[in-house]
């Protein structure tokens, strides 16, 4: 399984109840904090941005998420407004802030490389924002301090910029960008600078920042764990347009396209022929096998059977109380694994010539495994483990 | 070895600079304190090898400190000692005010566009600087193209040639490649999300040039206005081309004691107070070089 998506399941219950019942974007009623509106923007003739509709609601952790060049860093910048949309609104409750300029606009961004400015301090930084607000001395002084306690930088206020750790640094951006107190956030890959274990103290920190700011954040990533941690909601960019807007568990369990679910996580897909389906359930068939999925699917069409490492169970002998054409069930030979500690995953070639990808969890200390590369094995998934995709 | 390597290398621009600065200046230096002579050569005491060591205590006998003296009684000096640190103060503000919107522009434009701009820049120095000066003789002249241009529009002609306002803009013309490179260095190198970083949090673009830009490009302003000053303050041929006899500056006062009055110690005088005073900008060009390296 992936590790992103089981801390997700671990931690959300923890952070509070509230945010398992915080779904604005299910309440037609409720108006969005920030709304692209059919937005487009190309570059020279090829297109960046395409056609994005999707609305933001305050206090959300939104996450973009997709490989580079797929637009979301250009979506980011047309909402901070150093680019202008070609086509289509951005709204900013309700108003359309097309001509506004980026130092007008109630939203602050704090960079990938940071963009710490290197002749002032750490204090003069964060005071940045305040003073052309026309804060005042004193008031600026004591929201700077403030911010350094809320990211824990106490007594660095005086720093040279060029004294700071690169953890430190990205600290400073973020109180840098939240002290002036915008209507929401944006985030340019704030956590691709620092190493791995930093990486995940951080987005905690951020989760944890967020929900007791109660302000809105909108993180753009190319990290599939990093979205699934923070994030209420995942918006899946490929090629400017969003493939799918949804919880990270919906992203992850019900992916809407091959391209989400090969994105987000391993998957193992099985083409096939639909050859029923009824109430939410799909009867498929290939040369691999008879398959059995949730979900629904145009019968006599080719579909997918897309089910996840993790929830494939790795047989050593075929269940005797199987009967012949039960369902998901196929043979495989194991040609590779790879032992991680908490899992192994066991690359397992079907007699097609195909290979699947089967998680077990290492649930004993047992040294001696008791499978290794040659063994024949049945992998075997549950029909609600599974799910069909068309596209 | 590589002691004995290491030693060799260090010895070579030990050697340089002894043979290319110690020596003549220890030579100018002991002219300096000599006396003036009628005489081959014009200035005295020599060190009469002949007498051995006598000799050279003679000779240190006779160096005293009485040109310098000269230099603080006779108005002259002194006139053309400010008149110089003035002229090359004027020029580096000027060549500030000038140069950095240009170093400013070129490094804003496209990436292509940029190396072409700093060609252009660097361009006219493949011409002879002498040419270039007698170029601008014919262009200021009373009768030359800049009156000719401008009785062409009717308007009066104006004389500033053989002015101070001739020996500026010599200046400025001359020393403008070496206030834009070290301005455009910095300005080019500056981190463009600096500038969207100042924006998004509400500066508008002139408050962000003036809180950000600016007071980054600093080292490259320090860099180019003390690459200038210092030249220019010790400049000879462009206030002797160009600015007439009513121009003071030291290196025409040199030139005119060395070779019009013979006075080779009081030239020698000149020439150190001038690099005595340059010390204090030269080094602060060096500690600026050595901070901006780092």
């Amino acid at each position: 399984m992936d590790p992103g998506a089981d801390r997700t399941l671990s931690v959300r219950p923890q952070i509070g109840g509230i945010r398992d019942t915080f779904a604005p974007w299910e309440d037609a009623t409720a108006r969005p904090l920030v709304r692209f509106d059919h937005v487009s923007k190309a570059f020279g003739g090829v297109s960046a941005v395409d056609g994005v509709d999707v609305s933001i609601y305050e206090r959300e952790f939104f996450a973009l998420l997709g490989p580079s060049g797929c637009g979301k860093t250009t979506l980011m910048r047309l909402l901070a407004g150093f680019e202008t949309p070609d086509a289509g609104r951005i709204l900013l409750e309700g108003r359309d802030i097309q001509d506004d300029p980026p130092h007008r606009r109630p939203v602050h961004m704090m960079f990938q490389a940071y963009a710490l400015f290197p002749h002032l301090n750490v204090a003069q930084n964060i005071a940045f924002g305040l003073k052309r607000q026309g804060l005042g001395k004193a008031d600026s002084a004591a929201r700077v301090e403030e911010m350094l306690a809320l990211v824990r930088l106490e007594g660095l206020g005086r720093r040279r910029i060029d004294q700071l750790s690169g953890g430190q640094r990205q600290r400073v951006a973020l109180a840098r960008a939240i002290a002036p107190r915008p209507r929401i956030l944006l985030l340019d890959e704030p956590m691709a600078a620092l190493d791995k274990k930093l990486r995940e103290e951080t987005q905690f920190e951020l989760m944890s920042l967020q929900q007791s700011l109660g302000m809105t954040f909108m993180i753009v990533t190319h990290d599939q764990d990093e979205a699934m941690v923070v994030a209420d909601r995942i918006a899946v960019m490929r090629e400017g347009r969003i493939v799918q807007v949804g919880r990270p568990a919906e992203i992850y369990e019900a992916p809407a396209d091959r391209y989400v679910a090969g994105f987000i996580g391993d998957i193992n897909l099985f083409e096939a022929r639909v050859t029923h389906s009824e109430n939410g359930r799909v009867k498929l068939a290939s040369d691999e096998g008879l398959f059995e999925a949730e979900g629904a699917g145009p019968v006599g069409k080719t579909a997918w059977v897309a089910v996840r490492p993790e929830k494939i169970t790795v047989l050593t002998e075929r269940p005797a109380d199987l009967d012949r054409d039960a369902p998901n069930v196929v043979r495989g030979e194991i040609h590779d694994y790879g032992y991680l500690g908490d899992w192994t995953t066991y690359m397992v070639r079907m007699a097609s010539g195909r290979t699947l990808r089967a998680a077990r969890a290492n649930a004993t200390r047992a040294l001696d495994r008791p499978l290794g590369v040659g063994d024949a094995v049945w992998l075997a998934f549950q029909p609600t483990s599974a799910v069909v995709l068309t596209r | 070895m590589s002691g004995g390597r290491s030693r060799l290398a260090a010895i070579l621009p030990l050697l340089w600079v002894a043979v290319f600065f110690a020596f003549p200046f220890a030579l100018v230096a002991k002219l300096s304190l000599s006396d003036s002579v009628l005489a081959m050569p014009p200035y005295a005491p020599r060190i009469d090898w002949s007498q051995g060591f006598e000799g050279v205590r003679a000779f240190l006998a006779g160096l005293d400190g009485e040109t310098y003296a000269r230099l603080v009684k006779d108005r002259l000096y002194l006139d053309a000692y400010l008149s110089s640190l003035r002229l090359a103060a004027t020029g580096t503000g000027l060549l500030l005010l000038i140069g950095y919107p240009i170093a400013y522009g070129i490094a804003r434009c496209r990436p292509g566009v940029r190396e072409a701009l700093v060609m252009a820049v660097i361009l006219p120095f493949w011409t002879s600087f002498l040419i270039r000066i007698y170029a601008w003789i014919a262009i200021l002249k009373p009768a030359g193209v800049l009156n000719a241009a401008l009785g062409a529009l009717g308007l009066p002609p104006v004389d500033i040639l053989n002015t101070e306002t001739a020996v500026l803009l010599g200046l400025v013309y001359a020393y403008l490649p070496f206030m834009v490179l070290p301005l455009y260095a910095v300005l080019e190198r500056q981190d463009e999300s600096l500038i969207e970083a100042a924006q998004d949090l509400g500066a508008t673009p002139l408050q962000a040039f003036w809180r950000v830009t600016l007071p980054i490009s600093i080292p490259g302003a320090a860099a180019g206005a003390l690459l200038c000053f210092i030249p220019m303050a010790g400049e000879f041929v462009i206030p002797d081309l160009m600015g007439g006899s009513e121009t003071l500056m030291l290196g025409r006062v040199i030139w005119t004691e060395f070779f019009a009055n013979r006075d080779w110690p009081a030239a020698s005088a000149v020439a150190i107070v001038l690099l005595a005073t340059l010390i204090v900008p030269i080094l602060l060009f060096e500690r600026q070089q050595s901070k901006v390296l780092k």
